[in-house]
């Protein structure tokens, strides 16, 4: 392997031998490369679909108060529930284990304004998990925080939307708006990829809005995100036990359809999640089917190569070549080329990926990429098949009689 | 050098077989120069791919420098080759990509020679049949004779003790095949072991002995006066 007469002996044959040279390794290149272009592809297409259908936590329980349908306890039929900060906090300490973030949050809307532009917006009033929730970047600034909430601060965080509408242009941060006439001071701005609606949001601490509307502790609703591990049935059970908890806390009978409602994302998280199992099966399929290609193509070339070199080999033999040092010769020789190809494919391949990135948006493609393992694994199947591609026919053109080999003609 | 006791060949031809070599015995001595002659079909080239250990013989044995050639697999009989045989081809089998020089430096390739002294071996062999100046040029690039003149040193630069030539002037036309000829009668006369095997009577009589074949066994081996091939040149 590492004799160094061998590599030059195998060098001065390829460097004698260039189309045959470039017929092999051009198969192994373009092999991978189309691999590396379509699985990067398809990977791009998932990149859309997360994008479309996993845009906000897809881990989040929401939970929302409404009125009871079954005397219960003492208690009439009809009863409108209402949420409060225990609630809240009760939740926190009693599923701290299961829970990522919680977050309360309430939904107003008001006329803002900034010098002389006004408009109305939703408000949405909420504790700093909130933002994992929503997914919500940040692009300037900071996200509405502890302090914020314990000194019941008028902090905004508004959406670039918010922004671009009343400061044209004008940095936000540091600023005061005018928010149902009380004055709010911009401590960020966020985007977000749920769309433009998104964008027009305003995030303003929950205890500063319960300040604002009497000192009150009322909440409209709560939101929860489960730790992932739960999976599925861990999150339908979490969500039962906080159910039971919580209508054991405001009365409510334990069979009464009403009271609290619960939307779990848990079920959109599983449909979503086997279409995205049934896309990367369907990545996967092309991706081996373009490698079975590159495998058939490699073979038929090697098969070619040997079929025109027996002359050759039959007259090494007869000067004192080995089969095995024949086998060895074509082999190592095959190998090196398709390494050296399959590299520049695989080169090239993702070089293209890099350089595509947002161009196909409209494609429903986004940033198409590969990750460098299976890229690499692709490369070392297609240069193993060639190599077996070529030990057959070498094997048995070593084994040809150097007078038969020589009267091929 | 080479002793053939009571040889015997036979090729299966699906039911029946074709006995081709009927008890063949032979004895060269070294320094020989030997013309094997006969008709097609009758046996010569099959004596000469045994000779060469390219194929074995079914009965019989073959002692050559004194070893018996028996038992033999594909790396042995390649190790066999490569230490007691040169070559020599009708069709000269010159690889068409290699240089002369790489021609004749690819046996010692094999014998596991350094590069450097390879080439200067091989050098030293193409400067013998007179081709120094032509050492860069392919195969392609040379005439009939200097072809087989290449395919000669090439034969010779792995140093064998018995050189094989099947039909060594089949391509050439004659004053080239004498000018061929006269090369290998000067290697015998250096003290090389030679066989030809040829069916152009003049070429016969250009070695020292002649053995002629019928139907798989030999009817004739007679020693010869030879013809200076260098008197036709």
């Amino acid at each position: 392997m590492f004799n160094r007469d061998r590599w030059r002996e195998i060098f001065e044959t390829i460097g004698k031998n260039k189309l045959r040279t470039f017929l092999s390794g051009f198969t192994v290149a373009l092999g991978i490369f189309i691999f590396i272009i379509l699985f990067g592809l398809g990977n791009g297409l998932k990149n859309t679909f997360q994008e479309f259908f996993l845009d906000d936590a897809s881990n989040a329980i929401f939970i929302y108060p409404g009125k009871t349908s079954k005397p219960y306890k003492g208690f009439k039929a009809n009863r409108r529930i209402e949420f409060k900060n225990d609630d809240v906090k009760e939740i926190e300490e009693n599923f701290a284990f299961f829970i990522e973030h919680l977050t309360p949050r309430i939904r107003r809307s008001a006329l803002t304004k900034y010098k002389n532009e006004s408009n109305t917006y939703s408000t949405r009033a909420v504790a700093p998990g909130h933002q994992f929730v929503e997914k919500t970047i940040l692009m300037k600034g900071r996200y509405v925080n502890q302090s914020d909430l314990e000194e019941k601060k008028k902090s905004a965080v508004i959406g670039r939307l918010v922004a671009k509408d009343l400061f044209k242009g004008e940095d936000p941060l540091g600023k005061f708006i005018n928010i149902g006439s009380i004055a709010f001071k911009v401590v960020g701005v966020f985007q977000d990829d749920g769309g433009d609606n998104e964008e027009r949001y305003i995030y303003i601490p929950y205890t500063t809005r319960q300040l604002i509307e009497k000192s009150n502790d009322k909440v409209d609703q709560i939101i929860v995100t489960f730790r992932k591990e739960l999976g599925h049935s861990g999150a339908l059970a979490l969500e039962k036990s906080i159910k039971k908890y919580l209508k054991e806390k405001k009365s409510i009978a334990p069979s009464d359809p009403n009271g609290i409602y619960f939307q779990n994302l848990t079920d959109d998280l599983k449909q979503s999640q086997q279409f995205a199992v049934v896309l990367q099966l369907i990545v996967s399929f092309v991706g081996l089917g373009t490698l079975i290609a590159g495998i058939i193509g490699i073979s038929n070339i090697m098969v070619f190569v040997v079929k025109e070199r027996t002359k050759e080999l039959g007259i090494r033999k007869a000067l004192g070549a080995t089969p095995r040092s024949v086998i060895q010769m074509i082999l190592q020789e095959s190998v090196f080329i398709t390494t050296i190809s399959g590299y520049i494919g695989l080169f090239l391949g993702v070089l293209l990926l890099e350089n595509i990135g947002l161009k196909l948006e409209d494609y429903f493609i986004k940033n198409p990429f590969i990750d460098f393992g299976t890229a690499l694994a692709a490369t070392v199947v297609l240069i193993i098949f060639g190599a077996i591609a070529g030990y057959i026919p070498a094997k048995r053109a070593s084994s040809i009689k150097p007078i038969v080999a020589l009267r091929d003609e | 050098m080479i002793k053939l006791k009571d040889l015997h060949k036979s090729y299966k031809m699906g039911a029946s077989s074709l006995h081709v070599l009927k008890g063949i015995n032979l004895d060269i001595k070294e320094g020989e120069l030997v013309a094997i002659m006969g008709s097609s079909g009758s046996g010569k080239s099959t004596l000469l791919n045994i000779l060469g250990m390219l194929d074995v013989a079914d009965e019989g044995d073959y002692i050559l420098d004194d070893v018996p050639i028996k038992d033999l697999n594909e790396t042995k009989a390649a190790k066999y080759r490569n230490k007691f045989l040169g070559f020599v081809f009708q069709s000269f089998n010159l690889i068409n990509y290699k240089s002369a020089l790489e021609n004749v430096s690819l046996p010692l390739y094999y014998q596991g020679i350094s590069r450097k002294e390879r080439q200067e071996l091989a050098l030293d062999y193409l400067d013998r049949v007179g081709l120094k100046e032509w050492a860069t040029h392919l195969p392609s690039e040379l005439s009939g004779g200097q072809k087989q003149r290449v395919a000669i040193a090439r034969a010779m630069a792995s140093r064998p003790k018995v050189l094989l030539a099947d039909e060594p002037t089949g391509a050439l036309d004659t004053t080239t095949s004498y000018e061929v000829m006269d090369l290998i009668q000067k290697i015998n006369e250096e003290g090389k072991t030679i066989l030809v095997v040829t069916h152009e009577h003049d070429i016969a009589q250009m070695c020292k002995r002649v053995v002629m074949l019928k139907d798989g066994v030999i009817i004739e081996d007679k020693k010869i006066k030879q013809v200076l091939a260098s008197a036709h040149v």
